[in-house]
C-alpha cells in the first residue's frame, strides 16, 4: 500500500485552553482561526429525568422554547435577529442533560454572544410559542404513532425503566402535552438553569480573554445553584422476556437489550471493545455478519452501550420481514450467548481495538463536533487529560479484561426483547 | 452499506441544506485535475485534523437504471462490498476498519458514491480499494441472492412499512410521467426480485470506468501529492476510449395539476405537499436557478420564512410549514412545499392557504429586508460548511457529478448575492398550480379509503 508521509498524532489535550472567566466560570476553549467561525456546545445537568412525575416532556418543551423570544424579543423579533446575523441556536433535552449549541460567524460574535445571553437568563415563555412548540411536539408524537421503530422504541424504554423517570418518554405523550404550564416550565427552568453544573466548550476564532469575558456576560447572571430532585439508581428491567406490539406492516422492527456497565466501571472500556464486536458499526462486526451478509436477514443490525447518569444498557437493534423475525432473533441470541460463554477471538479483539483507536480521530474534525466531544467529556466528569488517554485505555484490554467484561455484560444473554410489526413465530 | 439518499420528500421535518460551496476568495483552495484515463480528480485541502475524506464518485443513479429493471444502481452499490479478483468479499474493509477508518456508500437518482474517512497516513489504502473494485469486482449466484435479500429488507424498512414514504413513491411517479426520476431510487419490489448477477455485471460494465468517475479527496493533504498518488494508483486502469452516455427523455411541460392521495390506518397526523417541475442548477437559464433557492429559502427557510409566520404563527393553520429547492440534479428536477395541519384544519383548507402565500409573492412581491436576509443566511451556510471536509466533499462531488463545474461551485455566493426581487417573483411562476402535483396523507376512514388488497380488486 502507498501511504502519504507519516505523521505523530500530537497530544489532543494540549489543544485545549481551560479558560477561567473572571466571574469563576470555566469553558474549554480550542482556538483556530482557519474558518471564521465559533462553534459553542454547553450543557446543564437534569433533563427529562427531573419532569415531574406524570408530567413527561416538560424539559423537552422548555428547551424548545428558550430560543422562542427573550428579553425585549418576542419570538419573531428573537427569531429575525438570529437570521439577520445567520447564527444558529438550538437547544435539546436528553434524559440527563439540557444542552445548548450555537455556530456564529467570528465577525458576528458580539451580537450572538448578546442573543445566547438573553436565551439563557431572560427567555420570555411566552403563551403563543409555548402553544405553538406545544401543537408541534404534538404532531410529532401523532406521525410517530403507528411507525414500527418508534412503537418498539417506546415500548422498549417503558419495559427497560418501568416506574423510573427514564421510563417517561423524553419527548412527553399525547395525554400529558395539554397539561403542561407556563409554571413547569419556570420550575424546570430555575431547578436547572445555573452555574453549579455547567460545563462549556468553544472551539474556534477567538482568544481566551475574550471568551472569558463572553462568558461571563452570558452565564453569569444564572444562579449559583441547581434545585434537581435526586434521581434512584436503576437496573434495566424484564430481561428474558419478549413482547409484541401488533402493527399491520411486512417487518418486524425489534429492540433488544439488557442492562449494561456504568461508565465509570472499570470494565466499560473493555465492553466497549466487546461490544464493538458484537454489534459495532463495521463489516466484521458480528451482528452485521450473521443477520446480513450470511443470511440476508435485515438491512441493520447492531449493538450499542448507552449509559445514563444513573443506569445503563446494552442496547441493539434489527429489522427483519415477519417471517424471519424469530430467526434473527434466535442468531442474535446466539452470538451473544457464544460472546459470554467463549469470549472473542484473539483476532477480533486485536481488530476491535485497532477501529476503536484508529476511528477517534473521526471524532475531532469539525468545530461543532470537538465542541461537542468536550462538552460530553466534562459532563461525564473526565479532564482533558482523557483526551490523550482514551486510547491507552482501549489498547490496554488484554484477552482477559474482554473475557471477563464479555461475561458480565451479556451474562446468560436473556434480553428484554420489543418488537413491532407481525412476527411470526416468536 | 448502502444507504439510500433520497432527494428531502414534503411533509418531512428535515432541514434540507442547499448546495453552497464556498466563497470565492474566502473559501477552501480547491484543485482539479485529470488522469489520462479520464478520471476527473478534485482536492480539497483542510489541515485542521490529520484525518481525510475520500470519495469515488460515478455519473450514474437511479435514473439510468434500464426500463424494467428499477433498482439495479442502488443494488449494484450493494455488491460492490462483495469483493475482487484478489480481494475477496471483506478484505479491504477489514484493511479499512484496522486503521480505524469509516466507510460507506449512497446511491441517488444522479450518482452512486463510495467513501471512506480514515487518519490521513492511509489515503493510499483507500484509493487501493477503490481503484480495485472500479475493475475486478467478482460477483457469484451465492453472494447475489442474500444480497437482494438485504435490499428488499431496507425496501420493507423505508418503504412497505411507511405510508408516508409510500406516498412519496407515487407523488414523484406523478411528477415524472416519461423522466426517470419517477422511479424510486431503491427499485419496485417486483422487479429488485428479478435483479440478477448478470444483469448487475452488465450494469458495472457500462458505467464502472475512470472516465464515468470522479475522485474527491478533502482532508489534511496537499493537492499534488494526492494527484501523484492517484496517478500511481488509479493511473494503472485503463481507459475505455469515452464515457457512457445517459438516454432520459424529457420530462414535458406539465399542464394539469394532480392530486395524489393515501389514507391508512397507520395514519394518525395528516400532511400535506406540493411538488413542482423546476429546472435545475444544471437545466435552468442563468440565473434562475438562484432565483429558485432563494425563492425556497423565503418561503420556506425557518421561522421568520412567509409560509411558517404564515400558516402557522399568523393563520395557526398548520404545525409545520416549509420549502425545499433541490436544484442539484442533471435534468429538471423538484420545489418542494410542504405543511403540516393543525387540528380540525382540513388539506384543503390548508392548500388554499399555501396558494395564498404564493399568490401574494407573486401579486406584490417580495420586501427587501427579507430578501436580503434570505441571501445572508444562504450565504452563510458556503462558510459554514467549510468546517465539515466531509460536507465539502460531497458538495463538491453533487455538483461535479450532476455537470457542473468547478467555476461553479465556486461561484455560487456571489450568484445568490445578484438575485434580485424580480427574479424571486418570476421564479414563482414556476409553482403555478396545474404545473404541480399535490399530496394528502390521511388517515384512513375517509371517503378516499379504498380497498388496499389488489386481489379485491380483480
Amino acid at each position: 500500500m502507498t501511504a502519504l508521509a507519516k505523521t505523530e498524532s500530537p497530544s489532543r489535550a494540549a489543544s485545549v485552553q481551560k479558560v477561567v472567566s473572571p466571574g469563576g466560570i470555566e469553558a474549554w476553549l480550542v482556538e483556530d482561526y482557519a474558518v471564521p467561525l465559533i462553534a459553542i456546545e454547553f450543557a446543564f445537568k437534569g433533563g427529562a429525568a427531573q419532569d415531574p412525575v406524570g408530567k413527561p416532556g416538560v424539559a423537552t418543551l422548555l428547551a424548545g422554547l428558550l430560543d422562542e423570544g427573550a428579553g425585549p424579543y418576542e419570538s419573531e423579533a428573537f427569531h429575525r435577529a438570529l437570521d439577520e446575523d445567520a447564527i444558529e441556536l438550538s437547544f435539546s433535552a436528553d434524559r440527563d442533560v439540557l444542552t445548548g449549541r450555537m455556530q456564529t460567524l467570528s465577525r458576528n460574535m458580539g451580537r450572538a454572544f448578546e442573543l445566547l445571553r438573553l436565551a439563557v437568563t431572560e427567555s420570555r415563555l411566552d403563551t403563543e410559542p409555548l402553544e405553538r412548540v406545544r401543537s408541534q411536539l404534538a404532531a410529532g408524537l401523532r406521525r410517530e404513532t403507528n411507525d414500527p421503530d418508534y412503537v418498539a422504541g417506546r415500548a422498549f424504554r417503558s419495559l427497560s425503566y418501568p416506574n423510573h423517570p427514564y421510563g417517561a418518554p423524553v419527548r412527553g405523550d399525547l395525554d400529558s402535552l395539554p397539561s403542561l404550564t407556563q409554571g413547569h416550565l419556570i420550575e424546570m427552568r430555575s431547578a436547572i438553569l445555573a452555574r453549579e453544573t455547567l460545563k462549556i466548550a468553544v472551539v474556534g476564532a477567538i482568544d481566551a480573554a475574550t471568551l472569558a469575558r463572553h462568558v461571563d456576560d452570558v452565564f453569569g447572571g444564572l444562579p449559583e445553584k441547581a434545585h434537581l430532585v435526586p434521581i434512584p439508581s436503576v437496573d434495566l428491567a424484564g430481561a428474558g422476556t419478549r413482547h409484541i406490539v401488533d402493527v399491520d406492516v411486512p417487518q418486524s422492527t425489534i429492540r433488544f437489550g439488557r442492562q449494561g456497565l456504568a461508565r465509570k466501571d472499570p470494565d466499560f472500556v473493555a465492553a466497549t471493545v466487546v461490544n464493538h464486536i458484537l454489534g459495532g458499526g463495521i463489516f466484521s462486526a458480528r451482528l452485521f455478519r450473521e443477520v446480513r451478509e450470511k443470511r440476508g436477514l435485515a438491512y441493520s443490525a447492531y449493538s450499542q452501550l448507552v449509559t445514563y447518569e444513573h443506569g445503563a444498557m446494552l442496547y441493539g437493534s434489527t429489522s427483519t420481514k415477519n417471517e424471519r423475525a424469530a430467526e434473527s432473533m434466535q442468531v442474535i441470541e446466539e452470538q451473544i450467548r457464544d460472546l459470554s460463554e467463549a469470549g472473542p477471538s484473539e483476532e477480533e479483539l486485536d481488530k476491535a481495538r485497532k477501529y476503536l483507536i484508529g476511528s477517534y480521530a473521526l471524532r475531532f474534525d469539525t468545530s461543532t463536533k470537538i465542541a461537542g466531544q468536550l462538552a460530553h467529556l466534562q459532563m461525564e466528569g473526565f479532564g482533558v487529560e482523557y483526551l490523550d488517554e482514551r486510547n491507552k485505555l482501549i489498547a490496554a484490554v488484554t484477552m482477559e479484561d474482554a473475557k471477563r467484561a464479555a461475561k458480565r455484560l451479556f451474562a446468560d444473554a436473556q434480553l428484554l426483547v420489543a418488537v413491532a410489526g407481525r412476527p411470526e413465530g416468536m | 452499506m448502502a444507504s439510500v439518499s433520497q432527494p428531502a420528500a414534503g411533509g418531512v421535518f428535515l432541514t434540507p441544506s442547499a448546495a453552497a460551496p464556498a466563497k470565492s476568495g474566502g473559501g477552501p483552495n480547491v484543485t482539479q485535475a485529470r488522469l489520462e484515463n479520464g478520471l476527473e480528480i478534485v482536492v480539497i485541502p483542510d489541515h485542521r485534523a490529520p484525518v481525510v475524506t475520500h470519495m469515488v464518485w460515478y455519473r450514474n443513479g437511479s435514473a439510468d437504471d434500464p426500463v424494467g429493471k428499477s433498482g439495479i444502481a442502488h443494488f449494484l452499490e450493494h455488491l460492490m462490498f462483495k469483493g475482487t479478483k484478489d480481494h475477496p468479499q471483506g478484505k479491504f474493509s477489514e484493511l479499512v476498519a484496522d486503521v480505524g477508518g469509516q466507510e460507506n456508500a449512497f446511491t441517488s437518482n444522479d450518482y452512486t458514491a463510495y467513501f471512506q474517512r480514515v487518519a490521513k497516513d492511509h489515503l493510499g489504502v483507500c484509493m487501493e480499494y477503490e481503484a480495485d473494485r472500479m475493475k475486478n469486482l467478482v460477483l457469484t449466484d451465492e453472494i447475489v441472492a442474500p444480497e437482494r435479500d438485504v435490499v428488499l429488507e431496507e425496501r420493507r424498512m423505508r418503504t412497505d412499512s411507511d405510508p408516508s414514504d409510500q406516498l412519496n413513491e407515487a407523488v414523484q411517479a406523478a411528477l415524472f410521467s416519461q423522466h426517470p426520476y419517477g422511479k424510486p431510487i431503491i427499485g419496485w419490489s417486483h422487479e429488485i426480485e428479478t435483479l440478477d448477477r448478470t444483469d448487475a455485471l452488465a450494469y458495472y460494465d457500462r458505467f464502472y470506468t475512470p472516465e464515468n468517475a470522479i475522485l474527491v479527496v478533502a482532508g489534511d493533504v496537499e493537492a499534488d501529492e494526492v494527484i501523484a498518488l492517484a496517478k500511481s494508483v488509479y493511473g494503472k486502469i485503463e481507459a475505455r476510449g469515452e464515457a457512457p452516455k445517459r438516454f432520459r427523455p424529457r420530462e414535458p411541460e406539465p399542464r394539469a395539476h394532480r392530486l395524489v392521495t393515501l389514507a391508512d390506518e397507520k395514519v394518525e397526523q395528516p400532511s400535506h405537499q406540493s411538488v413542482y417541475l423546476v429546472p435545475s442548477y444544471k437545466t435552468a437559464a442563468p440565473g434562475e436557478a438562484e432565483a429558485l433557492e432563494v425563492l425556497a429559502h423565503l418561503l420556506g427557510g425557518g421561522q421568520t420564512s412567509l409560509l411558517f409566520k404564515t400558516l402557522v404563527i399568523e393563520e395557526k393553520l398548520a404545525v409545520a410549514a416549509g420549502a425545499h429547492y433541490a436544484g442539484t440534479a442533471v435534468d429538471d428536477t423538484r420545489f418542494y412545499v410542504y405543511a403540516m395541519p393543525a387540528p380540525e384544519v382540513s388539506l384543503e383548507e390548508l392548500d388554499d392557504a399555501i396558494e395564498r402565500v404564493l399568490q401574494r409573492v407573486t401579486d406584490i412581491g417580495v420586501d427587501a429586508a427579507d430578501l436580503k436576509w434570505a441571501k445572508t443566511r444562504l450565504v452563510a451556510e458556503a462558510i459554514y460548511a467549510q468546517d465539515n471536509q466531509a460536507t465539502l466533499a460531497r458538495w463538491y462531488g453533487a455538483s461535479l457529478a450532476t455537470g457542473l463545474k468547478l467555476e461553479d461551485v465556486a461561484s455560487w455566493p456571489d450568484r445568490i448575492e445578484a438575485v434580485t426581487a424580480e427574479d424571486v417573483v418570476k421564479a414563482v411562476h414556476r409553482l403555478a398550480k396545474r404545473r404541480g402535483v399535490t399530496g394528502f396523507l390521511l388517515p384512513a376512514g375517509g371517503p378516499m379509503d379504498a380497498p388496499a388488497d389488489p386481489a379485491a380488486m380483480t
